[in-house]
């Protein structure tokens, strides 16, 4: 038998304090006001004080609110029973299904023992040349897509996810707009993958601090059906920054020294204990994740991309509606890259190469300086690549986009110009 | 509170730090653990006390912990276990073998779960080689055993002070660690010796003779480090760099091609994935050096991102002391640690819960002095009896938005003797190793006399001068004189200082190659070329980077690698 508290002593920010005994840390308490019942859970002890984050927020609490403990950490009731279904942000059904009740497992649990991971090992196709040539995708990879604000991301990430062979797709929407729900609901429909995902929904009408929960809810889920079910699971999360944003929330209430732009001190710790959950099992499956993270004022060195660019395996920039060459990176690409084609990372390191002189020659240009041979080459690559290789609209396999990349070096250059070894020109230069 | 005030018990919990009313006295830095009620016991390290409660900050979640649990105090500093076997080894932050809790404990990482690092069981071949009657100081040898390649000694303890009469050896043969191999008595009292000792990460062990000045470099086989920014046995050196720069990719070739003993890798707070890589290949890759497999150089300390941060913090602190263990040897070490700069943020998290004034950027106003800790760890030294030892320390830094005005950044600057300053420009043009070769600067020697690299820093510079010149006035407006100089400090910089670590013949270029090549390219830097026009100059350094570019993939002294320079010294000749 619980016991129920009303004595709170303190209401600030979406933090509330009560006076109460025997309560562990981390553990989950409904609190009861006349606007309804919210989850809080415990983020700090101190003596008889006891700490809880309000997830709905503090609005309408009372000093004499009820406050009942649940004896418990946050959970989910991991089973198959979840597949086809959509939640909130705290883990109650947002659809009409029942709530579910077998099998809790707690969220937010330890990290993977490194010496059980594997080296990642299978490549991902998704059809964009800018991805499978250039910044190549692979199963258990971590990989954010840094947007500015009105950029594609989420239709980037729908049509990811439908083009990976994957067998289960977690969603984890934070802040997510209602039509951007109802998007990749409908999309995952059409394609007929509804019955393989799990939703954990908070939309941007939800109470901040509500979104906290969503990337362990749905980690903790993607580790069910990784180890329990052997399932190649990928997680999409976004936006990573509405995440960070409640973090912030949080710290400041609870009078934490921020370290930069009133994030707190912790925010690469906490970001990393989600990313990490990403991984390959030599006996059981794997969990990729995407996430979104957008760029406030299109800044890459704002904390949370930042932050994020240090954790995860990379990132695809996302400008103007491409996937930006420069910035844009896998970590894991050379872990498959050579297993494709003998010429994919040679091709690779000198378009881009070319493609950053053609940049130059573009700023000359546009200072009025006189283009020299050299320079009209490079305008014509430039203009060759951004068609063929970074148009998202392009869809072809790695190899053809292969091919394409020699057409394009041997319509614009001669082969020493390309600086590529001459023995792969003597393969694959069309002739 | 119902708890028995006689006991010390937890009375607040914020993050991993955790407050205690303790029982008796305690000490700092000691070692105690934390007991929820689930029968877990969470290790932790006392940070401060004040009055008669001290805090900890455990290295473990502490999910769980109630107000009133109860604490244990154990009176000894976190420590590690030194002894033959550490070689080859993959631990936590704390010494915990990772493999052997995967084994007990599976997939994750479980809380609570602490394993003793070393294998007890199995048996080492012991030579003696003090006498019964002869006198000891700490850190002198008792005995010797073989591991790998290396013979390791078992030294008198470094804790042990003054001087120690053996009284008794045990003869050669085949014994487990723990094996009484030799006794000593100090006058007062007689101990026994085994093959291990415990010593307490936090102070550097320093029985030996004598420090010295680091000169003989330390070849890495990354040309760009040997001839223009080269590291010293014993000296220490930064790579900060924004990420995706390619520190990590650095480090591991660091770990692969150094030409040192044994290497520690530290993973500090990185990804786990990296280290996989490590731990999975090094066990199948030969070390040319010796022809053993990497693996049986090095020790991995793995306490990644997601794994406790307090532990994270006392990773740092572990493998230098285990690299400390090894140079008492007569050892050269390479420790590389990536990055100092999560060992810097778990130091602010701890800093921020205890409700430490901040200094800048919330880091703890002792940072400075904790990362010249650190660092002073390295060093050359003279044993007792008179081998050399030394550990270079290598590390990463990630500066926040890749600016290094940062605290870390600029805390690791004063007291490092290399910096290789990791550029994103670089980076993005996929100029790898993207090693800046205007910003950073060694003040140890090169393998190559310096008044030939200083010829090739001019030309660096004198090319980006030009290249700033042309941004203004077109190449048009630039006299071929100057724009051959741009071209030629670009073929420097892609056919030396670029360098493909991916491929196993660029990656490792000796010495010997080194200085060779670096002599072809200094005749290309001298040459006066006489060009009609600039494309004219262009198309030629095209072809001659290419040949260049080829020459770097041949096997060093081949008849592959003899014919292309032929050719390099055809075209030289054609073009004056
Ligand atoms: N020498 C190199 N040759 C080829 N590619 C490289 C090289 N160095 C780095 N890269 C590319 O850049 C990627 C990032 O490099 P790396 O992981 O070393 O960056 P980092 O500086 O450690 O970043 P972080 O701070 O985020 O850990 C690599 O995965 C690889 O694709
Ligand atoms: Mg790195």
């Amino acid at each position: 038998m619980k016991k129920i508290y009303h004595r709170i002593i303190q209401i600030s920010g979406n933090v509330i304090t009560v006076e109460a005994d025997n309560v562990a840390n981390q553990e989950l308490a409904e609190v009861k006001s006349p606007q309804g019942t919210s989850l809080a859970q415990v983020i700090r002890l101190d003596k008889s004080r006891v700490y809880l984050q309000v997830f709905a927020g503090s609005r309408g609490i009372s000093t004499d609110s009820e406050v009942r403990f649940l004896g418990h950490p946050m959970r989910v009731a991991a089973s198959d029973a979840l597949l086809g279904r959509i939640f909130t942000g705290n883990g109650s059904p947002r659809d009409k299904g029942p709530a579910l009740t077998d099998n809790f497992i707690d969220i937010g649990g330890p990290s993977v023992n490194p010496a059980n991971r594997v080296i990642p090992k299978n490549m991902i196709r998704t059809g964009l040349p800018m991805i499978d040539i250039f910044n190549t995708l692979v199963e258990s990879q971590k990989l954010p897509i840094f947007s500015v604000a009105g950029e594609p991301y989420n239709e980037l990430l729908a049509r990811i996810a439908m083009q990976a062979e994957v067998d289960i797709i977690i969603l984890g929407g934070m802040g997510l707009k209602y039509d951007d729900y109802l998007y990749f609901r409908e999309t995952l429909d059409q394609q007929g993958a509804l019955s393989r995902t799990v939703m954990f929904i908070h939309t941007a009408s939800d109470p901040i601090v509500e979104c906290l929960l969503v990337p362990d809810l749905a980690l903790a889920a993607a580790e069910y059906f990784a180890t329990e079910k052997n399932k190649r699971v990928l997680v999409l999360l976004t936006d990573m920054t509405n995440f960070c944003d409640a973090l912030k929330e949080i710290a400041i209430t609870m009078e934490q020294i921020p370290s930069n732009r009133g994030y707190p001190g912790d925010l690469y710790s906490q970001l990393a204990a989600r990313y990490e959950k990403a991984v390959d099992f030599e006996t059981a499956g794997s969990i990729t994740v995407l996430a979104v993270t957008t760029m406030p004022g299109d800044d890459v060195t704002h904390p949370v991309p930042d932050n994020t660019g240090y954790i995860t395996e990379g990132q695809f920039y996302l400008v103007n509606g491409r996937i930006e060459p420069f910035g844009s990176l896998s970590r894991l690409k050379q872990q498959v890259n050579s297993e494709t084609r003998a010429d994919h990372r040679a091709l690779m390191d000198n378009m881009i190469r070319l493609y950053a002189e053609y940049k130059e020659s573009l700023e000359k240009q546009s200072m009025g300086f006189r283009m020299s041979d050299w320079d009209n080459k490079l305008l014509k690559y430039g203009a060759l690549f951004e068609a063929r290789m970074m148009d998202l609209n392009v869809n072809i396999p790695l190899e053809e986009a292969l091919d394409l990349g020699w057409k394009t070096l041997s319509e614009c250059f001669t082969p020493a110009e390309t600086g590529i070894k001459s023995d792969l020109v003597k393969q694959f230069w069309p002739q | 509170m119902t708890q028995n005030q006689s006991t010390s018990h937890v009375t607040g919990v914020n993050g991993n730090l955790v407050s205690v009313a303790f029982a008796d006295a305690v000490t700092q830095n000691e070692v105690a653990y934390v007991m929820p009620a689930d029968g877990s016991r969470l290790k932790a390290e006392v940070i401060r006390v004040r009055g008669r409660e001290a805090d900890l900050q455990v290295f473990e979640s502490t999910t769980g912990v109630k107000v009133g649990d109860p604490v244990e105090f154990t009176s000894q500093l976190l420590s590690v276990e030194l002894g033959p076997g550490l070689l080859t080894q993959v631990y936590d932050g704390l010494q915990n073998p990772l493999p052997e809790l995967a084994k007990q404990a599976g997939y994750f990482l479980k809380k609570g779960l602490y394993i003793y690092p070393l294998d007890q069981e199995k048996t080492w071949d012991y030579t003696p080689v003090a006498k019964v009657g002869d006198v000891l100081e700490a850190s002198d040898t008792v005995g010797t055993v073989p591991e790998g390649i290396f013979t390791h000694r078992i030294m008198l303890p470094f804790a042990w002070q003054g001087s120690w009469t053996i009284t008794w050896t045990i003869g050669p043969g085949q014994y487990n660690i723990k094996t009484v191999v030799a006794k000593a008595t100090d006058g007062n009292q007689e101990r026994d010796i085994t093959m291990t000792q415990t010593w307490p990460v936090k102070i550097p062990i320093t029985t030996y003779k004598d420090r010295l000045l680091p000169r003989e470099p330390l070849i890495t086989q990354v040309r760009s480090i040997d001839t223009f920014f080269p590291v010293a046995k014993g000296g220490t050196f930064c790579t900060p760099g924004p990420f995706g720069a390619g520190k990590t990719v650095l480090q591991h070739a660091l770990s692969q091609r150094s030409e040192v003993d044994i290497v520690i890798v530290a993973a500090c707070g990185e990804r786990a994935g990296e280290v996989v890589e490590i731990l999975r290949e090094f066990p199948h890759l030969e070390d040319p050096r010796t022809g053993r497999n990497l693996i049986d150089r090095t020790i991995i300390i793995c306490n990644t991102s997601s794994m406790p941060v307090a532990a994270r913090e006392a990773s740092i602190y572990t493998s230098v002391t285990l690299a400390e263990y090894y140079r008492q040897m007569g050892l050269s070490l390479l420790l590389l640690a990536d990055s100092t700069s999560r060992w810097a943020q778990a130091l602010r998290e701890e800093s921020g819960r205890l409700e430490e004034i901040p200094g800048e950027e919330a880091f703890p106003a002792y940072l400075e002095s904790l990362v010249a800790n650190f660092y002073e760890r390295a060093g050359l030294v003279q044993l007792n009896d008179g081998s050399l030892g030394s550990i270079t320390i290598c590390g990463a830094v990630s500066p926040a938005g890749g600016n290094f005005e940062e605290p870390v950044t600029q805390a690791t600057l004063k007291v490092v003797g290399s910096f290789l300053a990791l550029s994103r420009d670089r980076a993005n043009a996929r100029r790898y190793p993207a090693i800046h070769p205007l910003d950073s600067w060694s003040k140890y020697n090169s393998i190559v006399p310096e008044k030939k690299v200083s010829v090739a820093r001019n030309l660096l510079r004198a090319g980006n001068e030009v290249d700033q010149m042309m941004k203004v006035v077109g190449e048009e407006g630039t006299p071929t004189s100057d724009f051959v100089t741009y071209l030629k400090s670009e073929f420097l910089d892609s056919v030396y200082l670029q360098q493909n670590t991916f491929d196993p013949i660029d990656s490792a270029c000796g010495s010997q190659r080194q200085e060779h090549v670096f002599d072809k390219i200094l005749e290309v830097i001298n040459a006066t070329f006489d060009f009609p026009d600039k494309n004219e100059a262009r198309t030629y350094f095209q072809n001659l980077r290419q040949s260049f570019i080829d020459w770097n993939y041949c096997p060093w002294q081949t008849d592959a690698f003899k014919e292309q320079e032929a050719r390099i010294d055809n075209m030289l000749k054609d073009a004056r």
